[in-house]
C-alpha cells in the first residue's frame, strides 16, 4: 500500500480530469493525498456556460472550484502560486527546487504528475518536467516512484501502452461529481466530447473511466 | 458582462484619455487548439499591465462585433471581435470577445490601477 500520494498538475481541474478516479481509489484504501495546484487557471477560455466569470474574476472563481473539487476527493492541497500560461517561462530549476522542498517534508512514496512533451498544454508539460526534475534530485534512498500522464494524440505510436491502465468505473460517478466541481470550465470542457447533450453520453463514460499512467524510469 | 453598449464604452475610453493607464490585452484560441483539429494552429498573444497613454480612442461596431483602437504618441493598440463589457466597482474598464460558447476569444481591458498580478 501507498504512504502518500502526491498529485502534481498546473490547472484547477486537472486532478479532476486526470485522476480523480485513482485518486478516490488511495483515498478508500486510506492513503493521504496531497494535490500541489501550480496556478488558479487564471487564463482560462471557458467562463462558465452561460458566461459568469470575466477575466478578473476566473482565478478566485476557480479557486473556490479548486477547494470545493478536493473536498469531493477528500485531498489536501497545496497551492503553488503560478500563473497560468506561464510555467514553461518560469526557471525550471526554480521550480524544481520550490517542489523538492515540499515532497521532502511530504515525504510521498508515489508522485503523479504529466508526462514531458506528451501533455499537450505548455504548462503540463514544464510543471511535469519541472516535478520529475525535482524527484530525481532527492535522495535517491528517498525517491519515490513517478507516474506520468501522457494526453497528446501521439502519446500511444511514439510510448506504446502505458504501464498502469487504471479502470475507474466503479468511481465513475465520484469523478463525473469533482469535475462538475469546476462548473465554469466543465460544461465547456465536456460539450468538445458531446456538443449537444447536457447528459453524461458513453462517449464521455469511456473516455473518462479508464485512467493511464507511464511509469518513469530513472536513468541515474 | 453585457452586451456592449458603444455610447457608455466610448464615455469610459474618453474618461481614460490622456492619462497614464494600465492595459491588458490578450487573443487566444485556447491550448488545445490543434489537439482537438489537426489543421489548427495554437495561437495567442498576452499583455497585462503594460503602462501607456493615449490621445484618442474610439469604438466601432462592425455586424454584431466590435473594434477599440487607443492612439498612442508614438503607435497604436487595437482590439477586434469585442462583444461584452464592464466596469467593476474599481473602475476598471472590461471588454471581451466570447465565441458562441460563451468562451474568451479577445480582451482588452483598461485601468488607472494596475491589474492584479
Amino acid at each position: 500500500m501507498e504512504k502518500h500520494v502526491v498529485i502534481i498538475y498546473p490547472h484547477p481541474d486537472d486532478e479532476s480530469f486526470g485522476a480523480a478516479g485513482t485518486i478516490t481509489q488511495f483515498r478508500k484504501q486510506g492513503v493521504p493525498v496531497t494535490y500541489l495546484c501550480g496556478t488558479l487557471g487564471e487564463m482560462g477560455r471557458n467562463m462558465g456556460t452561460p458566461p459568469f466569470a470575466n477575466r478578473e474574476t476566473l482565478p478566485e472563481i476557480r479557486k473556490e472550484e479548486l477547494i470545493n473539487a478536493c473536498k469531493v476527493l477528500d485531498v489536501d492541497l497545496q497551492m503553488l502560486g503560478y500563473r497560468d500560461k506561464t510555467m514553461e517561462y518560469e526557471d525550471r530549476d526554480e521550480v524544481a527546487a520550490h517542489l523538492k522542498g515540499i515532497l521532502e517534508k511530504i515525504e510521498p512514496s508515489l508522485v503523479i504528475t504529466h508526462y514531458p512533451d506528451y501533455a499537450v498544454h505548455p504548462d503540463h508539460n514544464a510543471l511535469g518536467a519541472a516535478a520529475i526534475e525535482a524527484v530525481r534530485l532527492m535522495n535517491d534512498q528517498k525517491r519515490p516512484v513517478v507516474w506520468t500522464q501522457a494526453i497528446s494524440n501521439n502519446y500511444q505510436e511514439e510510448l506504446g501502452k502505458p504501464d498502469i491502465m487504471n479502470d475507474i468505473s466503479n468511481h465513475f460517478d465520484k469523478k463525473m461529481e469533482a469535475i462538475r466541481a469546476h462548473d465554469s470550465q466543465a460544461t465547456g470542457v465536456l460539450r468538445q466530447f458531446e456538443p449537444k447533450e447536457q447528459t453524461i453520453d458513453e462517449d464521455i463514460k469511456r473516455r473518462f473511466s479508464t485512467e493511464e499512467f507511464f511509469i518513469w524510469e530513472f536513468e541515474d | 458582462m453585457k452586451p456592449i453598449d458603444m455610447n457608455n464604452v466610448q464615455k469610459s475610453l474618453d474618461h481614460f484619455t490622456d492619462k497614464q493607464v494600465y492595459v491588458h490585452l490578450e487573443t487566444t484560441n485556447g491550448a488545445y487548439a490543434s489537439h482537438l483539429d489537426k489543421k489548427a494552429y495554437n495561437v495567442g498573444a498576452y499583455i497585462r499591465n503594460a503602462q501607456v497613454s493615449f490621445n484618442q480612442a474610439k469604438i466601432v461596431k462592425d455586424g454584431n462585433i466590435h473594434r477599440v483602437g487607443l492612439k498612442l504618441e508614438i503607435g497604436w493598440i487595437y482590439a477586434e471581435g469585442l462583444t461584452d463589457w464592464e466596469i467593476t466597482e474599481d473602475n476598471k474598464l472590461l471588454l471581451a470577445g466570447h465565441d458562441r460558447e460563451g468562451r474568451l476569444m479577445v480582451a482588452l481591458e483598461i485601468s488607472e490601477a494596475p491589474f492584479d498580478y
